[in-house]
């Protein structure tokens, strides 16, 4: 990873991402191989790593009974700093993440979302340099998730390096500078996510004006790409992969054409990250089967 | 699994001064100063938890009051009345005590369960601190559950017959016998899947542990094998000694046993909690290591 960037580590249930963020934060010991963080190794010296990482996890681990001020003063003063700082830090996230008002309740009371930026807060104790977020917005409502959203966004505004695993597309897509694919342990797939799209090719689609013209239109798009189209005929819409883009479009021109279909809109798409992601793990599969 | 070498590396320098306290790897002084202050700090924490659990203020608190009352009055009318009352608060002490270890098993296996021990460990933190502080902040619930269970004792017309030093010496020697027993919790909850197994196998052996002794009863009045068991008992030997440091006699009739543990009760005693100690500290440790990585 490089300094102040947000890796996102995309992978479906079982993938190995939580395996992977137990072991870079000393929680799991890796059966083989090594990972280091920070410079240091994990396995032989997990104290330094700790110190150099805040973790925020899959399920949020604030302490219920304990107020938002005092799960933050706890995890300073753990950190080993003296108690006036631990108050200062504790008070300066506390309204850092929008939490002075509650900051006397128990963060058993909080809502998913308040619950969450607590959590993101704690990681953020003493400032590590790098912050390992566990699927953050797992099962958050849609407006939490946004609120988490924008305070991973202003991590990486602050110059954090992050490493954010997720299986959500959107939320790598938005977040991430960098997207690491996992499938059943093995990385599947790296880049940006432009980078992704860009390789997985772009799709074919064209819109026709009557229903009937859909079967002629498929067939074009067929013999224009190799690649079986998808058909839509609510939309009267026919989509294919087509892995040579430009070449691809001006065969279906001329595919159209032959078929006399009246076309009312043709153009190349990109992949949407959901594609690439689908296409990627499911190839995987298929090659392990 | 992970076989590749993966590289995760971050800014060394934040880029936020405001929030930035002193960088977050400082080593603190020394190593033993260290544990114990992040001990007591984890301990802290557990007692603000004690106060916001009323179902534990009511374990500490409440439970102590009904075991003397269901003991003092009513077996207490059969066995002796107010003679067996003022002989049987050292044994309900030893109780009292005894029972630590359920307390810190609940509280532990609660901790793994919810996922606060893995934050705690994903920490700078010494590992051993983690478990010292969870028995340092039950030492101190038990200090208030024995003040109650002495309060209930001097209303039921209980009196120690001897000077302020020997009463320290019995809440001292009590006190750190909970201790012992707070460290075989801890073994307890790390070998124990989740909270409610935790929570039953915290109890099983506690029972029979507490009455085959001679805290409530004589133990020479115990069949075969059990009056043996009863007397090497440490808690057999606790009630001893509390009561040899309390100056209470036993109710006319009362057999006592003379094995070596009841002539030298509280010796036997501090040795027994040194050596549980000792022993459950080292499994616990290594328990811990092994759950860990695995």
């Amino acid at each position: 990873m490089n300094p102040g960037e947000v890796l996102g580590l995309l992978g479906p249930n079982g993938a190995g991402k939580t395996t992977l963020v137990k072991i870079l934060t000393t929680l799991l010991q890796p059966d083989s191989g090594r990972a280091f963080v920070n410079g240091w190794n994990v396995t032989a010296e997990p104290e330094k790593v700790r110190s150099t990482i805040g973790m925020a996890g899959q399920y949020s681990t604030v302490d219920a009974l304990l107020t938002g001020f005092e799960n933050l003063y706890l995890v300073a003063k753990l950190r080993g700093v003296g108690r006036r700082t631990a108050r200062r830090l504790a008070d300066d996230l506390l309204s850092r993440f929008r939490l002075t008002d509650v900051a006397g309740r128990p963060a058993g009371t909080y809502s998913g979302g308040m619950r969450r930026r607590l959590d993101l807060a704690a990681a953020l104790v003493g400032s590590p340099p790098l912050v390992v977020l566990d699927e953050p917005t797992t099962g958050l409502d849609p407006e939490s998730r946004l609120d988490t959203w924008e305070a991973v966004g202003e991590l990486a505004a602050d110059g954090i390096t992050v490493l954010l695993t997720t299986q959500y597309l959107e939320e790598a897509d938005r977040l991430a500078d960098r997207i690491t694919v996992i499938d059943r342990g093995q990385v599947v797939a790296e880049g940006t996510s432009d980078e992704l799209k860009a390789a997985a090719g772009n799709r074919l689609v064209v819109c026709v004006a009557e229903d009937h013209q859909l079967d002629a239109a498929a067939r074009a798009a067929h013999r224009a790409t190799g690649a079986v189209p998808t058909v839509d005929r609510r939309a009267r819409r026919v989509e294919a992969a087509a892995a040579d883009g430009r070449a691809a479009l001006g065969r279906a021109l001329t595919a159209l054409e032959g078929e006399r279909v009246e076309v009312l809109e043709i153009g190349l798409s990109r992949c949407t990250l959901d594609d690439v992601f689908l296409g990627l793990t499911s190839r995987a599969r298929r090659e392990a089967a | 699994m992970m076989t590749a070498t993966t590289e995760v590396r971050g800014t060394r320098a934040p880029l936020r001064p405001a929030a930035t306290g002193p960088s977050p790897t400082r080593a603190r002084r020394n190593p033993v100063l260290r544990v114990l202050a992040e001990s007591a700090d984890l301990a802290l924490r557990n007692l603000l938890h004690l106060r916001r659990t009323p179902g534990l203020l009511i374990t500490c608190l409440v439970e102590p009051v009904v075991y003397a009352m269901l003991i003092g009055y009513v077996f207490g009318n059969s066995l002796g009345g107010p003679a067996y009352r003022s002989y049987m608060v050292a044994g309900l002490l030893a109780q009292t005590v005894a029972f630590t270890t359920t307390f810190t098993t609940v509280g532990l296996a609660r901790d793994l369960e919810q996922g606060m021990v893995d934050r705690f460990r994903a920490l700078p933190v010494s590992r051993v601190a983690l478990l010292l502080g969870r028995t340092t902040s039950d030492l101190a619930a038990c200090g208030a559950s024995v003040a109650v269970t002495t309060a209930c004792g001097l209303l039921m017309g209980w009196r120690p017959h001897t000077g302020p030093f020997e009463v320290a010496a019995g809440v001292l020697l009590a006190l750190l016998f909970s201790f012992a027993m707070s460290w075989i919790g801890v073994f307890v909850a790390l070998v124990a899947p989740n909270t409610q197994v935790a929570g039953s196998l915290g109890l099983i052996w506690l029972f029979p542990a507490t009455f085959v002794s001679s805290a409530f009863v004589s133990g020479s009045s115990l069949p075969g094998p059990l009056s043996t068991l009863a007397a090497w008992n440490p808690i057999t030997s606790l009630a001893g000694a509390l009561r040899q440091l309390f100056g209470n006699t036993p109710p006319p009739g009362f057999r006592v046993q003379h094995d070596w543990p009841a002539q030298h009760p509280a010796l036997y005693t501090s040795a027994c909690s040194v050596l549980l100690i000792a022993v459950f500290v080292t499994l616990s440790t290594w328990r811990y290591h092994t759950r860990t990585s695995r």
